[in-house]
């Protein structure tokens, strides 16, 4: 069992070795070798997941041996491996799920070049969520930024290129700021190691030497993994980002890629701010009012909109937005809310861009004014899209549910904001209600006129495949949601308390 | 006054690297040519590199290689930030070459290069 600990290390390099060979090797290979590269590193995750709840403790891996001030170091409990794990296994679905469509959407002779960007995005996923160093996020961050750029890229429409150049300069902007903030860390520390951070911190705050340093590096990091994360008012690159990529890509980078940054900047709130000085520094608040804001302009502008990725993907705006205000309302209950919605979001979503693109195929666009009865033309998609809609307005037995539950709870912990949090919570509900089920409803209407030919599920079994098990993942966790929340719960104590 | 001018002689690095760093940061948010844009990113991680690079320099400190026998850490400044601002220039030179393709696809298809114009074209182009 002592072994498994290096399992992080392992993945994270096996993922960059496997990016540089696939580059070399023939379409089919690299496709073969990126699925069974996201099936073992969830694997690896489940069993290190195992290992973190059987020694119950969090485990500081150091790079090389090297002691603490200098060596480079991972810190993972049983959150990031849960994570981590959910995180492979719907890239493997998405990858799974939207491989005709890559064979659409891509050249002949780039396709490969996909599967290597895929395997760059997971190696820094994976060093976003482990990392005891914040020099090494920054790193993996920008890594993260320029593979899931060449995820959107790679689809060579004039509207993808723009919507490219679009994302890459919010998130510069966005790594821009955090590269900042870290420098003026580093000059009021010297230490880049999260535990070394942590403690300098809590000796400047109490002493309250560099104040006005420590702020400004605190709001400089928040906001620029806000931007990189898409929170309001950053969120305007999303629709065409993930709206116009192929949905692999979109559903990687909605429900994978922005996770990242957000599960990079909940460590650093945790492990290098400290919960009581974040809380106390009133960045909080900002995040907690631009959160609320964005989850009723994403879904208002998601209800206007006719082309249904679009709609998703300002969808996705208005989700992000729960998981920052989850953050603004409380370091317990809200937090805890907001990692439940990370997974709720990962889960959901990429069915979502994957149902679409199967009914716009079949029903010839994205404007859900051209799906009328295609629920009945392509009945799996139909259904996913139903389900996972449902999913997104919070119906029992699906995570969404207890997302929405939870931070319902979580408004209670914070008296101020009681009010506030409910209100935007019954608004964007009502809101989400009415967007998805005009288009659920558009589906299922029957068309006049004859019928057209219909999708059958052997015609699309790698589609079927990964909306069963998307299917299968949502109401799983929304059903057994209390052990996951317990886990979580553990994790999060084990993320504050290991410093 | 001549305390105040004394405190920005000795931040004077710190008051440059911060200038540097909004002229970057509004070229790159505002500019709509691409290529100024892609300048505007590079002056503000110089910026940042500036900060970084003045903030590891110790006057009359050497520079970290061992000279001879002093084995005094006191006497040499420390090497961690050239480390990190080395690591930062090869990250912002990938990016930067990303950028430049990315505004070379989009200069070979709408032979532009504001964006106000490409978006307007490409809207065209997509019917949305």
């Amino acid at each position: 069992m002592e072994f498994t600990v290096n399992l992080p290390l392992f993945a994270a390099a096996l993922c960059l070795i496997c990016s540089a060979v696939s580059a070399v090797l023939p379409e089919k290979a690299a496709r073969r070798l990126c699925l069974a590269l996201c099936g073992l590193v969830a694997i690896a995750f489940g069993l290190l997941l195992a290992y973190g709840l059987s020694s119950d403790a969090a485990t500081t891996y150091r790079m090389g041996h090297y002691p603490h001030p200098w060596g480079n170091e991972l810190f993972f409990g049983t959150l990031e491996p849960l994570l981590l794990c959910v995180f492979a296994t719907v890239m493997l679905l998405c990858l799974l799920g939207g491989g005709s469509h890559l064979e659409n959407d891509l050249e002949q002779g780039k396709r490969r070049y996909y599967y290597v960007m895929c395997e760059l995005v997971l190696s820094s996923l994976i060093a976003l969520c482990c990392t005891n160093d914040v020099f090494t996020g920054y790193v993996f961050i920008e890594i993260s930024t320029v593979a899931s750029c060449g995820l959107l890229m790679i689809r060579q429409l004039g509207r993808t290129t723009l919507a490219s150049i679009r994302y890459l300069i919010f998130s510069l902007i966005g790594s821009g700021l955090f590269l900042l903030g870290l420098i003026l860390l580093y000059a009021v520390t010297g230490h880049l190691l999260m535990p070394d951070l942590s403690r300098a911190i809590g000796t400047l705050w109490e002493s309250g030497q560099y104040r006005s340093v420590l702020l400004t590096s605190i709001c400089l990091v928040t906001v620029g993994l806000a931007v990189k994360g898409g929170l309001f008012p950053f969120h305007f690159w999303m629709p065409d980002t993930y709206g116009y990529a192929t949905p692999a890509s979109g559903g990687i980078l909605s429900g994978l890629v922005s996770k990242g940054y957000i599960f990079f900047l909940l460590r650093v709130i945790f492990r290098v701010f400290g919960t009581e000085v974040f809380y106390k520094s009133g960045v909080s608040n900002v995040l907690f009012v631009l959160g609320a804001i964005g989850v009723i302009v994403g879904s208002v502008s998601a209800a206007r909109e006719t082309d249904v990725a679009r709609m998703i993907a300002y969808s996705s705006a208005s989700q992000i937005g729960y998981i920052f205000m989850g953050f603004g309302l409380s370091p317990q209950l809200g937090v805890l809310a907001s990692v439940f919605h990370i997974l709720t979001h990962a889960i959901t979503k990429p069915p979502l861009f994957l149902s679409a693109a199967q009914i716009a195929r079949i029903a010839g666009g994205r404007d859900r004014k051209l799906w009328l009865g295609a629920g009945h033309k392509n009945r799996l998609a139909g259904l996913t899209f139903t389900a996972c809609a449902l999913s997104m307005i919070g119906i029992p037995l699906t995570m969404g549910f207890v997302s929405k539950y939870r931070f319902g709870l979580a408004a209670f912990d914070n008296p101020k904001l009681i009010v506030p949090t409910l209100i935007v919570l019954a608004v964007s509900t009502i809101l989400n209600t009415w967007y998805f089920m005009r288009v659920v409803i558009r589906l299922y209407t029957p068309a006049s006129g004859p019928d057209g030919p219909r999708v059958r599920m052997r015609e699309q079994r790698p589609f079927a495949v990964a909306a069963i098990a998307f299917l299968c993942m949502n109401i799983g966790f929304g059903v057994a949601a209390k052990p996951v929340v317990t886990l979580i719960e553990h994790g999060l104590i084990l993320l504050k308390e290991a410093l | 006054m001549n305390d105040f001018l004394m405190k920005l002689w000795d931040s004077r690095f710190a008051v440059a690297a911060v200038i540097l760093f909004a002229v970057g940061f509004v070229t790159l948010l505002l500019h709509r040519n691409l290529i100024k844009k892609i300048i505007g990113l590079n002056i503000m991680d110089t910026a940042a590199y500036l900060l970084l690079t003045s903030l590891g320099y110790i006057e009359n400190r050497l520079s970290p290689i061992l000279r001879g026998d002093d084995t005094d850490p006191a006497h040499y400044v420390n090497p961690l930030p050239a480390g990190l601002v080395l690591t930062g220039i090869v990250v912002s030179v990938s990016v930067t070459a990303v950028l430049l393709a990315l505004t070379i696809r989009l200069y070979r298809r709408y032979h532009s290069l504001n964006v106000d114009e490409i978006y307007k074209m490409a809207q065209k182009e997509h019917g949305v």
